[in-house]
């Protein structure tokens, strides 16, 4: 092996393209219905900004247009654009994605996003008034660890009690690998300086394996 | 009277289990035939009477007979009757009764189909088999007798928990019970394998099958509850890291492991010992998993109702079970030969990698799920570990196996070169690059993380497709496995990418509606038509008619309900999802909302790629299908190699 | 060889976390709020007449805070150990009304705040009528915002707070007569003594 072979390695490199386009085809084929569905907002659970429906029409009749129909054409036909549940999106949105990280105290391992227990309702309520008076998000989760400990936290707090878990699996990897290379490596060894068999030895082992 | 005849069937049961348990394992290290010869009977004796006495609680179940306590917790007369037999496994005991029935059904398999293996492995394997069973039937005639009875009877039942009203629960804990008890055969042939003193290519050759089909219900049975979870709960989630998720989630790790370690030991004879361990590992988390949920040491949404009593006889359980296999194990395997050695690229060195990545995965599960009670054991303090920790742990893991799974199938055994290798893969990896750009773009936003994503979801597909056009054009013939293993690869690429796509790309969109209001999730909108209040057979509900539309065209009509069951004061959501290719649409009723015009919350979910993971793992499960039935599992069994002297062989044939 | 013992002696680790697990209680949270100041706040009492009451108000004894409500079964249950306490020894107990009003409170939802207070403490008058007063004063706390302040997570809670007006202890749950005596009433003694 290793010697250069230019004709056997122009013939798999032939193989390798037409693969190649094949793959790429396949996967064109499996993703032309979003292409056609265009661009999507990004994001993971990002509530979309308030349309229309919260905005003045501006210079448009004074005859009352349900709100929304200032929008693109195809909605006119449809209907009023619906109202977001909440006035204020961004915060909400940081509501959500925070709450998702702090444990319902009273439930059965929910957080507290999708928690529609009354302490869930009361502690939401809490950490949207702090959210409002502009405090971090660290400084929501110290409020509530004052009070309730470190158990409202989904995700723990790095300190030294908690040092094994976030190491831990890091480490064991770490150990797992370098194991393995000494189990391969220790394997070599054994190996290379097992002694070679005695004509006897031999004489057996042609037996056995016959038998 | 069903309910005595079905008590009594399991305490026979426990007595052939007993038998069963005994007999043969003594008949195999005395070498007393007659013995051995007993295991197939008493296997499916023990199944005859255990199908039997779950008839009868299925019988109750049926029946409405509120004075077997049992019935009248989970059960209902206003209950549908397909979901009256689904309520058998509703609960704690019934469940456990499951349980105990699918080991007794395995039991009979393995001694049905079994007639290649020489009688004394088959004597060990279901004596073994007989130890789990009699720890369970004893288990549930002195702590979980589904047969109690309840007097005087209760005018009704207290009714199945609404939220497993779904056909949800019909599939999803018997699939998955056929997982867990599934790696107790690949555990049985392990323990019998050591007991014998025997762990030769046979050993691993006559455990494959068992072990991979074991593995396909367990992928199934995970993969339908995460479906369940996603449409039942209403805010589209299908993975909690929740300890009982996680307790069956550790098995399946372990498992897909010991199928590719099981691959070596057979075909090279290589990593005995760590399959062996392996195979005891499976098992044992599949105990361990029982023990966690149902003891109460854990809080989960899933966990039964518990009893300390019940903890303490299941940590029993699974101390002396597990305790006396690794003995066994520590014992055994100093003296067993060890394989040859292996170039540090090999195939050999990479199912090693494989193996290290998934038990380090498991481990890490393990850790997160166990930490809180570990610190509240040392009177530490309380913390909760949730799936900010998991995700953070778990994914990081899941690369470098996602990588090496290529590479895996392509080099060779004992010795492959590099320059081989990179020459093979190297358009594969540029293709998969292209996509993993590219993709992104055309699916919304680009971000790194889906790029990645995707990425890896398409290397792993196109080295698949690669592998399989080569060998396609290679003489000789290629059995069903090799299709298996390569169909099962790109599913777990599927499934990579269905959750990168449903991660980076959907929308949630939380409002008020009034009848004619719209939702836009461009090109969808959702157009609220209008609400009606509908009874079903056991509750009332408020229905939402919704019409989807794309780009103005109307597509579907979906109708998520509240629904009031009769005997709960629960309301429940029903989503109502409309399901394609690339995508779905979720949409879930909220409450009222007060004021001068009618209007109620409702939150409207695009999930692009989401049925991808469902399908991804269906990929899985046919593959696992197909490789169990390759025709090299039917053939004889091949030569076996005895111990080094220094133990006498023991068993007959 | 040693090695393959690993596994054995792990597992064996394992269990013995786990028996240990068994005898913990997975959903009791502990209060991070023991041996720290009692949170101040300003909360009108069940007696529409008096003023509103605060902790300041209390230095210089030991004394208990009992969140209780009318809606709440096991304060029902540990009510006469309460009652019995407080004619039995010298520390006053102060009730506080958590969330009186409930959700299915229907004919409540409509009312002003003024309304709602009335409401909550002329159904907290007749369930004390009823099954005893060891209070000395209750307060209300309608939205549970106080409660929050004190870490609450459910009804009934007791905390302990000495003359500084620090928080020594917090019982979860139902008062027993074994709590009371292994750990409120030593504690309280060794506050008093202080």
């Amino acid at each position: 092996m290793g010697a250069f072979n230019p004709s056997a390695l122009f013939a798999r490199l032939a193989v390798s393209m037409r693969l190649w386009g094949l793959g790429l085809a396949m996967v064109g084929v499996m993703l032309s219905p979003a292409v056609a569905q265009g661009p999507q907002p990004a994001g993971p659970g990002v509530a979309a900004p308030p349309t229309a429906a919260s905005e003045p029409t501006g210079s448009l009749s004074a005859a009352p247009l349900a709100s929304g129909q200032a929008v693109a054409a195809p909605t006119i036909t449809l209907g009023p654009e619906a109202a977001p549940m909440t006035e204020e999106p961004v915060l909400e949105a940081r509501l959500l994605k925070l709450s998702e990280e702090l444990r319902c105290l009273v439930c059965q391992n929910e957080s507290l996003a999708s928690s529609r227990a009354e302490l869930a309702d009361d502690l939401r309520r809490e950490v949207r008034d702090l959210l409002r008076e502009g405090k971090s998000d660290q400084a929501v989760k110290d409020f509530l660890v004052e009070r309730y400990g470190d158990f409202v936290l989904y995700r723990p707090e790095l300190k030294p009690l908690t040092w094994l878990l976030w190491f831990g699996p890091f480490v064991l990897l770490l150990g797992a690998v370098a194991g393995l290379g000494w189990y391969l490596r220790q394997r070599r060894q054994l190996a290379d300086t097992a002694p070679a068999l005695s004509d006897a030895e031999r004489a057996r082992v042609d037996q056995w394996l016959k038998d | 009277m069903l309910a005595e005849l079905g008590h009594f069937a399991l305490i026979l049961a426990l007595l052939v289990a007993c038998v069963q348990a005994t007999l043969p394992l003594w008949g195999a290290w005395r070498e007393i035939a007659a013995w051995q010869a007993l295991a197939r009977p008493a296997a499916f004796a023990q199944f005859g009477l255990v199908a039997l006495s779950f008839a009868a609680l299925t019988a109750c179940f049926v029946n409405n007979d509120f004075s077997v306590s049992y019935v009248a917790q989970h059960s209902n007369s206003l209950l549908p009757t397909v979901y009256r037999v689904a309520a058998v496994w509703g609960g704690h005991e019934g469940s456990l009764l499951l349980w105990v029935l699918m080991l007794a059904l395995w039991t009979a398999a393995v001694a049905a189909f079994s007639f290649s293996l020489p009688q004394a492995m088959v004597a060990r394997v279901v004596g073994v088999l007989g130890w789990v069973s009699v720890g369970f039937l004893l288990f549930i005639l002195a702590l979980s007798n589904p047969f109690e009875r309840l007097l005087p009877a209760a005018a009704d039942g207290r009714d199945l928990n609404p939220l497993l009203q779904d056909p949800g629960l019909i599939i999803h804990p018997p699939m998955l019970y056929m997982g867990y008890v599934g790696f107790s055969v690949a555990f049985a042939f392990a323990i019998a394998a050591l007991m014998a003193g025997r762990l030769d290519a046979a050993w691993a050759r006559w455990s494959r099958p068992w072990t991979v089909v074991a593995w396909l219900f367990m992928t199934f049975g995970i993969g339908l509850g995460s479906w369940w979870a996603y449409y039942e709960l209403g805010w589209g989630g299908w993975w909690f890291w929740d300890p009982v998720e996680n307790a069956s989630l550790m098995p399946w790790l372990v498992g897909t492991a010991l199928i590719h370690s099981l691959m070596a030991s057979d075909k090279r004879g290589n990593f005995k010992a760590w399959t062996v361990l392996l195979s005891i590992s499976a098992f044992s988390l599949s105990l361990l998993g029982t023990f966690l949920v149902r003891s109460g040491v854990l809080t989960s949404v899933h966990a039964f109702a518990t009893d300390p009593k019940r903890g303490v006889f299941i940590l029993m359980f699974l101390a002396v079970v597990v305790g006396f296999s690794l003995t066994l194990y520590a014992w055994r395997m100093p003296k067993v030969r060890m394989g040859q050695a292996v170039s540090l690229l090999s195939r050999e060195t990479l199912l090693l990698a494989n193996s290290v990545l998934l038990v380090v995965a498991c481990a890490a599960v393990l850790l997160g799920t166990i930490y809180p009670l570990v610190i509240d054991a040392l009177n530490l303090g309380k913390l909760s570990v949730g799936p900010q920790y998991f995700n953070a742990v778990f994914v990081p893991l899941m690369v470098p196996l996602l990588v090496i799974m290529v590479p895996g199938t392509v080099v060779r055994w004992r010795e492959s070169q590099w320059s081989e290798l990179l020459l093979r893969l190297r358009w594969v990896a540029l293709a998969a690059l292209g996509v993993g750009l590219a993709a992104p773009a055309l699916a919304g936003e680009w971000s790194i993380g889906a790029a990645f994503g995707f990425f890896l979801a398409a290397w792993v597909v196109l080295g698949s497709v690669q592998h399989m056009v080569l060998r396609w054009r290679q003489p000789g013939q290629i059995g069903a496995a090799y299709w298996g293993m390569q169909c099962a690869h790109i599913g777990l690429a599927v499934v990579v990418a269905g959750i990168t796509g449903v991660k980076s790309y959907e929308v949630e969109r939380d409002v008020r509606m009034g009848v004619g209001d719209v939702v836009t999730i461009e090109p969808y909108a959702f157009r609220l038509q209008g609400m009606s209040e509908v009874k079903g057979p056991n509750y009332r509900a408020v229905r939402a008619d919704v019409e989807v539309l794309k780009n103005g065209q109307p597509i579907d009509r979906l109708y998520p309900e509240k629904r009031r069951y009769f005997s709960t004061a629960m309301p429940m959501t029903e989503a109502a999802i409309d399901t394609g290719f690339m995508r779905d649409l979720y949409v879930s009723l909220g409450d009222p909302i007060d004021g001068p015009t009618p209007q109620w919350s409702m939150r409207v979910y695009y999930k692009p790629f989401v049925p991808w993971i469902w399908a991804g793992v269906l990929l899985m499960v046919l593959g696992g299908g197909l490789a169990a039935v390759d025709r090299r599992y039917r053939a004889a069994s091949p030569r076996t190699e005895t111990m080094p002297t220094g133990v006498a062989p023991q068993g007959g044939a | 060889m040693k090695k393959f013992l690993i596994p054995l002696v792990l597992f064996f680790g394992l269990v013995i976390f786990l028996a240990l697990g068994l005898q913990r209680d997975p959903q009791a949270i502990p209060s991070p709020l023991v041996d720290k100041p009692a949170p101040a706040f300003s909360l009108p009492t069940l007696d529409p007449a008096a003023g509103a009451f605060s902790p300041a108000e209390m230095q210089g004894r030991v004394w208990l805070l009992n969140v209780w409500a009318t809606w709440c079964v096991a304060c029902r249950q540990e009510h006469p150990l309460l009652v019995d306490f407080a004619q039995r020894h010298q520390v006053p107990i102060v009730g506080m009304s958590y969330k009186e009003i409930q959700p299915q409170d229907v004919q409540a939802q409509g009312m002003d705040a003024n309304a709602k207070l009335q409401f909550a403490r002329e159904r907290s008058q007749v369930w004390l009528s009823r099954y005893g007063n060891p209070y000395v004063l209750s307060v209300i706390d309608l939205d549970g915002r106080v409660g929050i302040q004190y870490g609450v997570y459910g009804v009934p809670e007791t905390y302990v707070i000495d003359k500084q007006g620090v928080i020594r202890y917090k019982a979860v749950g139902e008062v027993t007569p074994a709590i009371l005596a292994s750990k409120v009433l030593p504690l309280i003694q060794k506050l008093n003594a202080s």
